[in-house]
């Protein structure tokens, strides 16, 4: 079985980005970018899949600018055995991507699509869902266990208030969260290796895919900022001000 | 103009999610219905009649509808999506799980954690974990959103007086099958509902001493607890307690957060709160900036003479 798993260059974590002053966008000029985190533990749960034995094949895919090869690399230092780059300088928007991720799926047919839950950069938490749902398969979002066995994949999803179960019928798509796994260092000679491993190059309109933009971005602002607050010397102040200064409690 | 929200329940009640998702729908400027699809829903579906604003209630009942399974849920909501301009679901677990299925099958861009409703088509929505704000503008035909509960107030449970029509339910997909479910025993008020949070971080040192420390606090002001991904990854919270980008966005009268440090992936679950007390040892702690009141001290002394004089 061969799995798919996407995978998206944004913004490092640690970064705290400005929004520009006229208002089009943030600021991601000269800013480290990174392979989102929700991503990386895609990928980590995909090749202990073929470590156990489950899975044949993992190939890592992006969408996006040429730039994004590098995090097709550090996919394959990880342990995905070759890479795919959509390339396309246009603003992709999730419906979009999970076109493009379908017209893979219907090439590449994998039992298993693992994807991030969602992006830290648009927070969207929406292209999974949008996958399964073109594709017509069943989803297992926000996973915090995956166990693959008889054509089933058992998702173990984080939900409010606990934990719940549901049993997919391969293929399936699962999307994960944080404490699905710890993703491995990626080491020098892992990336070396990464190097000389197969990344092919597409554009959407070889896939047959129209990416325009559904949704325009009117503008972009910094959130309201909190006036500054104060010190409090000891508890006893602080519970005076709670009190006759916040009225909170 | 009509807009259907998806409720969200547990078969007998209506979770207060869906309160603030008919707000929103009410302000897309138009007439409210709301879906409850379930197993034995009847009451669920009574309550949603009496919400204030809303004229309509679909009910659909059938097994397969009985836990939320996406696949099914979406179909339901597919099988009357053709009616309606603005379909809404509260931005929860179960929100998010399925709006973005329905978009796609819709064939329709879908908007995420809509914090305020500019006109029927233009809303605004943190990105960037809450660290800039997009004005967004949709040119769909239906526009599927999820709603942060935070950002609109709750419209009220009763005083409405909808008629409640009955659907049939969307066949089973056959695809997924629901396991079990392990839900956390919590007689505390619901965390994104609770108007006090107390929260702990990694400072908690351990699970012991998060609930040895931090109850009697949370029990003197009948608050909900919450805690940091830190305290939740080294075990001393449950996951779902995770107050964040990535966990639950809260908005509370007054958030409390004990050794906590104030990461922005955290500071993205709770900076709309009303009045934030931070206690921390650490004078750099980033926590500091946005609290109203700070007090460096260390938590297991400052604590228990905070709960001393409450």
């Amino acid at each position: 079985m061969k799995v798919l798993v996407p995978v998206k260059r944004v913004v490092d974590y640690n970064v705290k980005v400005r929004v520009k002053s006229d208002g089009t966008g943030v600021d991601i000029a000269n800013v480290k970018m990174s392979m989102n985190p929700f991503d990386e533990i895609a990928i980590e749960e995909a090749v202990r899949l073929k470590e156990k034995g489950v899975v044949t094949e993992v190939i890592a895919v992006s969408c996006g600018v040429t730039q994004c090869q590098e995090t097709l690399r550090t996919a394959m230092a990880i342990g995905a055995d070759r890479a795919i780059l959509v390339e396309t300088d246009a603003d992709l928007q999730p419906l979009a991507v999970a076109k493009l991720l379908k017209a893979l799926v219907d090439k590449e047919q994998p039992g298993l699509v693992i994807l991030g839950k969602q992006a830290i950069d648009d927070d969207c938490n929406q292209t999974g869902q949008m996958l399964a749902a073109l594709t017509g398969m069943p989803q297992g979002t926000f996973a915090s266990k995956v166990e693959v066995a008889d054509g089933v994949a058992a998702v173990t999803r984080e939900v409010d208030g606990g934990l719940e179960v549901v049993k997919l019928t391969l293929p399936a798509v699962v999307t994960t969260d944080l404490r699905l796994n710890e993703p491995r260092y990626v080491t020098l000679p892992n990336i070396m290796k990464a190097k000389k491993k197969q990344l092919d190059i597409v554009k959407p309109a070889d896939l047959g895919v129209d990416v325009a933009p559904r949704i325009k971005t009117l503008k972009v602002e910094e959130p309201p900022k909190r006036s500054a607050g104060i010190k409090v010397a000891d508890v006893a102040t602080l519970v005076d001000k709670l009190k006759n200064e916040a009225k909170v409690i | 103009m009509t807009a259907l929200v998806i409720a969200e329940h547990d078969n007998a009640s209506i979770k207060g999610a869906t309160l603030n998702t008919v707000t929103a729908a009410l302000a897309c400027g138009a007439d409210v219905h709301v879906l409850v699809a379930g197993h034995n829903a009847a009451a669920a579906a009574a309550a949603a009649s009496q919400i204030a604003g809303v004229s309509k209630v679909l009910h659909a009942d059938a097994a397969q509808l009985a836990d939320g399974l996406a696949e099914n849920l979406a179909a339901q909501v597919l099988a009357v999506a053709g009616g309606y301009s603005h379909i809404l679901f509260p931005s929860t677990a179960s929100g998010k799980n399925v709006a973005p299925r329905v978009a796609a099958l819709l064939d329709v861009a879908q908007l995420s954690d809509v914090t305020k409703v500019i006109s029927a088509d233009t809303f605004e929505r943190p990105i960037y974990a809450g660290n800039a704000i997009a004005t967004v503008q949709s040119a769909d035909a239906t526009k599927v959103l999820t709603v942060r509960t935070t950002g609109f107030d709750a419209a009220a449970a009763s005083g409405g007086s909808a008629a409640v029509e009955t659907l049939a339910a969307a066949a089973d997909s056959g695809r997924s099958v629901f396991g079990s479910r392990e839900i956390a025993k919590n007689d505390r008020p619901e965390l994104t509902a609770a108007k006090i949070i107390v929260s702990g971080g990694r400072a908690m040192g351990s699970n012991e001493k998060f609930m040895e420390v931090l109850t009697p606090l949370a029990d003197k002001l009948g608050a909900a607890l919450g805690a940091s991904r830190a305290a939740v990854d080294a075990g001393y919270a449950p996951n779902d307690w995770q107050v964040g980008q990535t966990g639950k966005i809260v908005a509370p009268q007054l958030y409390i957060a004990c050794g906590i440090s104030g990461a922005i992936q955290h500071l993205a679950g709770m900076k709309d709160s009303k009045v934030i007390v931070a206690i921390n040892k650490d004078a750099e702690a980033p926590i500091f900036s946005v609290a109203d009141y700070s007090l460096e001290a260390d938590l297991f002394a400052a604590v228990p003479e905070l709960v001393n004089s409450l």
